[in-house]
């Protein structure tokens, strides 16, 4: 621990002595403003999500719009993969994997849908439609109710029916893998 | 273990003739690059030299050569129409040496390849960082650059067999998501150094600017740390647009995926994000239906890609040569068994054996002419060893979909035919 506390600050030094040069030379500083453009992930816990909401009722048309057209009307059926269903089937020689019966995490659903689609013009939904459309598909799989809304403060809280359905590799298991003495 | 030292390409195997070996050579290169024409009987038939073609700006491969990739989409679905396809495999079956040409390694993209003009691709390096920077490409050729033989496979590499072997399958169906290239770039230790990241950083994002903004969370082990780079070469060259221009992250022995492509953001954190794609997608389904997750690393693996599905081969002299490699270091060895796994000869490996490079193996073999099964089995300098069909089987179950490594046999029947089989 305190050889490696060392080199650390060997590094740090050597990089001290080094930045002013290297800082310069190699890009330019990030402003707060631009980085807000990209910086887009959201986490498990909610850690990026937008202020704003959305209903099912809404996200119904949403996904008539903009995401039927390959994932089914009511996220099966489509040319693309299916959202809704699934459950129970994990174990069998026919897994179906949707959002309802695999994704472990709600927050990733809006991240995904926010990032992604719909897929010829990503990034096009708003937020509310996007809250709105990820509240339609939590539906379409009993997670939450016709009537349901979402927004930053309820999504991190859903609790996704393959939530322990995750078993990390150890070698990288994110809960043990920088704890180690 | 024992080590057997390569040995040079052309020496002449001890118990062969050196009219028989040379037969055996000239065999294997013309599979390699099969001509429609006629053969010339005699010199005589040997068409007269003469002046050629004219100079060019880029050369191209010989009208004689057939090498395509193959566009795919989803296990089974094949030579189907490329805006329907995912990824496009490379044609082992018709490959030499350790390194994948260029316009032949793999392809697998989630939304297309982006056309990006390298002179507006920026790199945003942020989070828990001391100094948020922005980079432009030539900020990156301007730093100190390594360059690096390395591996890249799709964690899908081998899902056609996960359930059952389709006998018409060559070796480009079966295995042809992994391929070899020198990647040219700049040290993740150099950016990190950069931007001043914060010790208590632990994972780190990386993200595409591609359509579908591919990201995948990190762990900065010391071996990641210590080994990943962030490409703008390519066997020499900038990268082709297929395989991340202007900028990607290699990341050396590590699911394709990780290798993040059109690059533009690396975010510091210290805990993953759980991404769509390290849950709903590149986690493996066992068979009590938990799925592994984060399982990054890809194991040991061979295969022989001479003769392979659907070749036809004869009785007398044959040389088996394949491909081996693993994410965990160098190859050690790699055994070869003619007579369905009961007994193993040790190949010869192809130099330079690189760490977390694909390297190639082969052996001389003299068929009887009797039906019987081909299969390699590769282990790596960790002592890891690549498994057998039925004992992978029962560990993973058949639903994985991803990391499938078990040792691949090909049939051979009495006609000579090569087939894809279960083993």
């Amino acid at each position: 621990m305190s050889s490696h506390k060392r080199l650390i600050t060997g590094v740090l030094a050597i990089g001290l002595l080094a930045s002013p040069a290297f800082a310069f030379d190699f890009g330019r500083p990030a402003t707060p403003d631009e980085i807000k453009l990209w910086d887009i992930d959201v986490g498990p816990d909610g850690k990026g999500l937008p202020d704003g909401s959305g209903t099912v009722v809404q996200g119904k048309q949403v996904f008539s719009d903009y995401c039927s057209a390959c994932h089914g009307e009511n996220g099966h059926g489509g040319i693309k993969d299916r959202l809704a269903g699934g459950q129970g089937t994990l174990a069998s020689n026919m897994p179906v994997k949707t959002v309802g019966s695999f994704w472990p995490y709600a927050t990733t659903l809006f991240d995904y849908i926010h990032r992604a689609m719909p897929y010829p013009t990503p990034g096009s939904l708003g937020t509310d439609e996007t809250y709105a459309v990820t509240a339609y598909i939590l539906s379409l799989n009993g997670i939450i109710p016709a009537d349901g809304k979402v927004d930053k403060d309820s999504l991190p809280k859903i609790r996704m029916p393959n939530r322990d359905g995750f078993v990390p590799e150890p070698e990288f298991d994110p809960a043990r893998l920088f704890h180690k003495k | 273990m024992t080590s057997k030292t390569p040995i040079e390409l052309l020496s002449r195997p001890a118990n062969m003739s050196r009219r028989g070996f040379v037969g055996g050579l000239s065999a294997g290169i013309l599979s390699v690059a099969a001509t429609e024409a006629a053969n010339a009987e005699t010199l005589a038939d040997v068409p007269d030299r003469g002046p050629g073609a004219d100079l060019s700006a880029h050369s191209e491969r010989s009208r004689f050569a057939k090498i395509d990739r193959i566009p795919e989409a989803t296990p089974g679905k094949r030579n189907i129409d490329p805006s329907d396809a995912i990824n496009s495999k490379t044609p082992h079956q018709k490959l030499v040496g350790n390194i994948t040409p260029t316009d032949l390694h793999y392809e697998r993209s989630h939304s297309g390849v982006p056309d990006i003009d390298p002179a507006q691709h920026r790199l945003l390096i942020h989070g828990m960082v001391g100094k948020p920077l922005i980079f432009s490409v030539d900020d990156l050729k301007r730093m100190p650059s390594i360059s690096r033989v390395v591996f890249i496979e799709c964690t899908g590499n081998g899902w056609e067999n996960w359930k059952k072997a389709d006998p018409d399958l060559t070796v480009q169906n079966t295995h042809g998501l992994v391929s070899t290239t020198e990647w040219t770039g700049v040290p993740l230790k150099f950016l990190i150094d950069l931007v001043a990241k914060d010790r208590g950083s632990t994972w780190m994002l990386a993200e595409g600017g591609d359509g579908a903004g591919v990201d995948r969370s990190i762990p900065l082990t010391d071996e990641i740390v210590n080994e990943a780079f962030v490409a703008y070469g390519q066997n020499g060259e900038p990268l082709r647009p297929a395989h991340g221009f202007p900028m990607r992250l290699v990341m050396p022995g590590f699911e394709g995926n990780l290798n993040i492509k059109w690059l533009r953001r690396l975010k510091f954190g210290n805990a993953p994000w759980m991404t769509r794609w390290e849950t709903a997608r590149y986690t493996q389904l066992l068979a009590d239906g938990k799925a592994r997750q984060f399982q990054l690393r890809m194991d040991t693996n061979s295969v022989i890609t001479q003769p392979s599905g659907m070749m036809q081969i004869q009785p007398g002299y044959n040389r088996i040569s394949g491909l081996a490699w693993s994410g965990h270091g160098k190859i050690a060895e790699v055994e070869i068994s003619t007579d369905g796994g009961k007994t193993w000869t040790e190949a010869q490996l192809s130099l330079p054996v690189l760490s977390k490079a694909q390297v190639r193996f082969q052996m001389d073999w003299v068929w009887d002419g009797k039906p019987t099964t081909i299969v390699s089995r590769s282990t790596d300098e960790q002592g890891n060893v690549q498994p057998d069909r039925n004992s992978f089987i029962a560990a993973m179950g058949t639903n994985a979909l991803f990391h499938y490594n078990a040792q691949q046999t090909w049939s051979i029947d009495e006609a000579g035919r090569v087939r894809n089989v279960l083993a």
